[in-house]
């Protein structure tokens, strides 16, 4: 646009701006937020429910953290320290099926409810009766609708029993307990607002009933969040009154708002937008790193991609280094194993780097000299689409031609979830704190048939392996956590060195928080990122 | 009467037709509509009580079917989002689309009518070259980049105008929703504080959508004119010693009021639908980015009914500029 455009747009704009409304210069916008509130931009639009029983996505588990407390916590700055949480010490039986738990005492509900072991019993039988996503943390355990009230029950207002159908590792049964599926509900609030048998999820969706630090106060599905602090919070109200998450799609103008002191907390800033915040005063960008790990997976399905050689050539084909310093910017630091570091087992050996000769080797040991053509699925997102162009162009250094198609997120899932897909480039996250849940989905296949009904990551990629299904399967009987720890190593270890997965990248959240604000924490995971501890200068 | 009957006859098809169309792409998208409900990692049980709670196990026809069923005793299905009847939820949102659009309509008409005549007026020379650029920026400048660039003038350097969101954020919830337009809802509680803010709110957003209404309207106006300013009466007029001014406003505009009528409801149908990026920008709560979320989010009850809403508005829309038109204009009555 030439200038003189320019200035008549501006001119333009001018002109509507007080014609429209008759409010012209000089009528100052509020800046800053109250000093007793907190003000966050976000993009929250994933969230379907608001019941702790049905939460299972990354914003909804975030408000649950806030809003709602389970048996048992671990140390966020050290995840394999676990802590007592609503529980304030437990048992194990010999023979390693009968868990006891002892109930804090003296806290309350937001309704001034006292919390006993009846409301413990009562919220875990209703997340495996109403068996939404999250219940088979629950489930796994050997819990159904029709046992659970025999296996979980209130002996006394401050006694919990658990009865578990086989000796788990006590540590996974205690992780999946701090899952947000395991959070602890006012049982006689909940059950006052039920309505034929739904064990009231429908209002639930949409009020609280808990006691964490803060309560919802009202909710708009991709418009509005705003809870409200709780001040008899059995470890001391909040610093804030109120906290208010404004769903904010569009990253460019979060950044507008934050730099105007309109919110305190960005969320979904992109690594391009970092640069000019560093050098700012006002604004502190935050690195936490989280459980998520980026991947791509080579559909075995495909001939080409199920040769061994050009599963180990495609480790060599992605740019490690280069991806981490100019997309990532900040956003992952490289990781190759499938547990997060964090967690109990995690190996950090980074054995693979980009090097095209070595895969040219392999490749033309596997048959394919000039290398191949094959197709990526990639969700039409950033940073996804930019990773994906980067291995396009790295693999093509040793023949590997990779066509990428862009689809909507859903689409691409969808998809996957059909093994209809070549190359998938994603992300993976845990679902609870306890290795069992990634070796679960990376190195466990339990029916490779089309109709398969476990549908893990190994199952979409159709790599079957019995040996390995069952080996991830004994890890978890395994009570002794220095041996267990073991197995995971070696499991890693093993899918590192040959399986459909490439780990590239494990996700650090950079949230963007105006240096007033202090003690907001940012965990290992979405659910342990804490408003409680905020204070405002 | 028997005419009305057809009309309405000719409505209803339509719609059916609408609503045909939008549910057939709902169901050729490659999207599972299961999945977005249970996500990503729910059980093979969970999975399969999703699909029979949404009636996916059905054939096609039949779900066609019962969903048209529902549509008629004016229920649009529950959305996967929110868990909420999608009716609740677009009445929910669309008073504030509802506020933006006339906001929008309004600036377009008391700035693009005038622009238009002035172009007509001055056919060749400056104010209808001036009138043409402005109108070309507004044509193929895409909205959301120029609704950043306002935020980022007016908002961010200026100062002028308050950020993105229907209000500040201390004043969110203090007033009872009544019509959901916050402007009004704030008069009828008298929160005279909040009403400014909201209003304060609405200016740039509405600007930047009442701009690409002013470049429609205005071009319009202008061809309109220069239609009636070759007519005789026009000349008749000037020989009888009338004003100029008296000329073109009185005579002239009075003569093309009707069409213009027509012009202003379809811009204020497609200003109702067209807010999808201006909303997206702004962060601004209405049925455009409701029907966006839905759509990615494969909530195909939510998609379907939010189109349909659309659909009505346009038509309905349509038939009032259509039955204006027949009252106004002595000319289509014979």
């Amino acid at each position: 646009m030439d200038k003189f455009a320019r200035n008549l747009m501006g001119a333009a704009f001018v002109a509507l701006a007080v014609a429209g409304t008759g409010v012209g210069a000089g009528t100052q916008a509020l800046a800053d937020t109250p000093k007793d509130a907190l003000v966050m931009a976000w993009q929250f639009d994933d969230i379907i429910s608001l019941d702790p029983a049905e939460i299972f996505e990354l914003s909804g588990a975030e408000y649950g953290a806030q809003v709602y407390e389970r048996l048992i916590s671990y140390d966020v700055n050290d995840v394999s320290k676990i802590l007592p949480g609503l529980a304030e010490s437990w048992e194990v039986s010999g023979d390693g099926k009968t868990y006891t738990f002892k109930i804090r005492d003296g806290v309350e509900f937001h309704s001034g409810n006292a919390l006993t072991a009846e409301d413990a019993a009562y919220s875990l039988r209703r997340a495996v009766k109403l068996n939404k996503s999250p219940a088979f943390i629950l489930t796994q355990f050997g819990f159904t609708k029709d046992n659970v009230d025999q296996k979980v029950r209130a002996t006394d207002a401050r006694t919990l029993v658990m009865e578990t159908d086989q000796a788990y590792a006590p540590t996974f049964v205690l992780y999946c307990l701090t899952a947000g599926v395991a959070s602890i509900v006012d049982s006689k609030l909940v059950q006052q607002n039920e309505k034929d048998g739904d064990f009231g999820t429908n209002w639930l969706k949409t009020n609280s009933a808990g006691s964490g630090p803060f309560k919802l106060r009202q909710w708009k599905a991709s418009e509005m969040l705003m809870l409200d602090a709780y001040p008899g919070y059995w470890q001391g109200g909040p610093a804030m009154k109120r906290v208010i998450i404004r769903h904010i799609p569009e990253p460019a103008t979060q950044r507008l708002l934050l730099e105007k002191g309109d919110v305190d907390v960005a969320r979904n800033l992109k690594p391009e937008q970092f640069e000019p915040l560093r050098a700012s005063k006002d604004i502190r960008l935050v690195e936490a790193p989280k459980g998520t790990l980026w991947y791509i997976s080579l559909n075995q399905k495909n001939e080409i991609l199920a040769k061994p050689e050009v599963r180990k050539a495609m480790r060599y084909l992605v740019d490690y280094d280069a991806l981490r310093g100019s997309i990532m910017n900040g956003l992952g630091t490289v990781h190759q194993a499938f547990l997060p570091k964090g967690f109990l087992g995690a190996v950090e050996d980074k054995p693979f780097k980009y090097d095209p000769a070595k895969a040219r080797e392999l490749l033309a040991a596997a048959g394919y000299p000039d290398g191949f053509t094959v197709t990526m699925d990639v969700r039409n997102t950033s940073p996804t689409m930019d990773i994906a162009q980067t291995i396009q162009a790295s693999a093509a250094a040793a023949g590997v031609k990779i066509e990428l198609l862009p689809m909507d997120g859903k689409q691409a899932l969808t998809k996957y979830r059909a093994r209809n897909q070549d190359i998938y480039i994603g992300q993976w996250g845990p679902d609870y704190q306890d290795p069992h849940t990634n070796a679960e989905t990376f190195a466990s296949n339990p029916n490779n048939a089309d109709d398969g009904a476990s549908k893990t990551l190994a199952w979409r990629n159709a790599w079957d392996i019995p040996e390995l299904t069952k080996k991830t399967a004994s890890a978890v009987l395994e009570r002794d956590a220095s041996k267990r720890a073991e197995t995971y190593r070696e499991l890693q270890k093993t899918v590192m060195e040959d399986s459909p997965f490439v780990v590239m990248f494990q996700q650090v959240e950079v949230p963007a928080v105006r240096t007033n604000v202090e003690g907001l924490v940012w965990g290992p995971s979405f659910d342990t990122n804490l408003y409680r501890l905020a204070t405002k200068k | 009467m028997r005419r009305v009957a057809g009309l309405l006859a000719s409505v209803a098809l339509t719609l059916l037709g609408l609503l045909l169309v939008t549910f057939l792409i709902g169901r050729v998208v490659p999207i599972d509509p299961v999945l977005a409900a249970v996500g990503d990692r729910a059980n093979a049980e969970t999975y399969e009580r999703m699909r029979q709670e949404l009636g996916l196990d059905l054939p096609l026809w039949q779900q066609f079917g019962l969903y048209v069923a529902d549509v008629v005793r004016g229920d649009l299905g529950t959305s996967v989002l929110t868990s909420r009847p999608v009716l609740e939820d677009v009445a929910r949102v669309f008073p504030a689309t509802l506020e933006l659009a006339t906001a929008a309509v309004v600036i377009g008409v008391v700035l693009g009518i005038p622009a238009g005549v002035m172009a007509a007026v001055h056919r060749g020379r400056w104010p209808d070259h001036l009138v043409r650029v402005l109108g070309l920026v507004g044509y193929s400048v895409p909205v959301f980049w120029l609704g950043l660039v306002g935020l980022l003038l007016f908002y961010a350097k200026l100062d002028w105008a308050p950020g993105p969101g229907r209000l500040d954020v201390f004043y969110d919830g203090l007033v009872d929703p009544v019509t959901g337009i916050l402007t009004v809802d704030a008069l009828l509680a008298g929160e005279t504080e909040i009403f400014w803010n909201a209003l304060s709110h609405l200016v740039l957003p509405a600007s930047i959508l009442g701009y690409f209404s002013i470049a429609y309207i205005s071009r319009m106006t202008r061809s309109f004119m220069l239609d009636q300013l070759r007519q005789e009466y026009i000349t008749t007029a000037r020989v009888k010693g009338l004003s100029e001014a008296r000329v073109v406003w009185r005579h002239a505009l009075g003569n093309i009021a009707v069409p213009l009528i027509t012009v202003v409801a379809l811009s204020y149908a497609t200003l109702l639908e067209g807010s999808v990026l201006t909303e997206t920008v702004f962060a601004w709560p209405g049925l455009g980015q409701y029907i966006t979320n839905s759509l990615l989010s494969a909530d195909m009850n939510a998609v379907l009914g939010g189109t349909l809403v659309v659909g009505a508005v346009f038509i309905g829309l349509n038939l009032l500029s259509d039955l204006l038109y027949r009252l106004l204009d002595p000319r289509a009555r014979r």
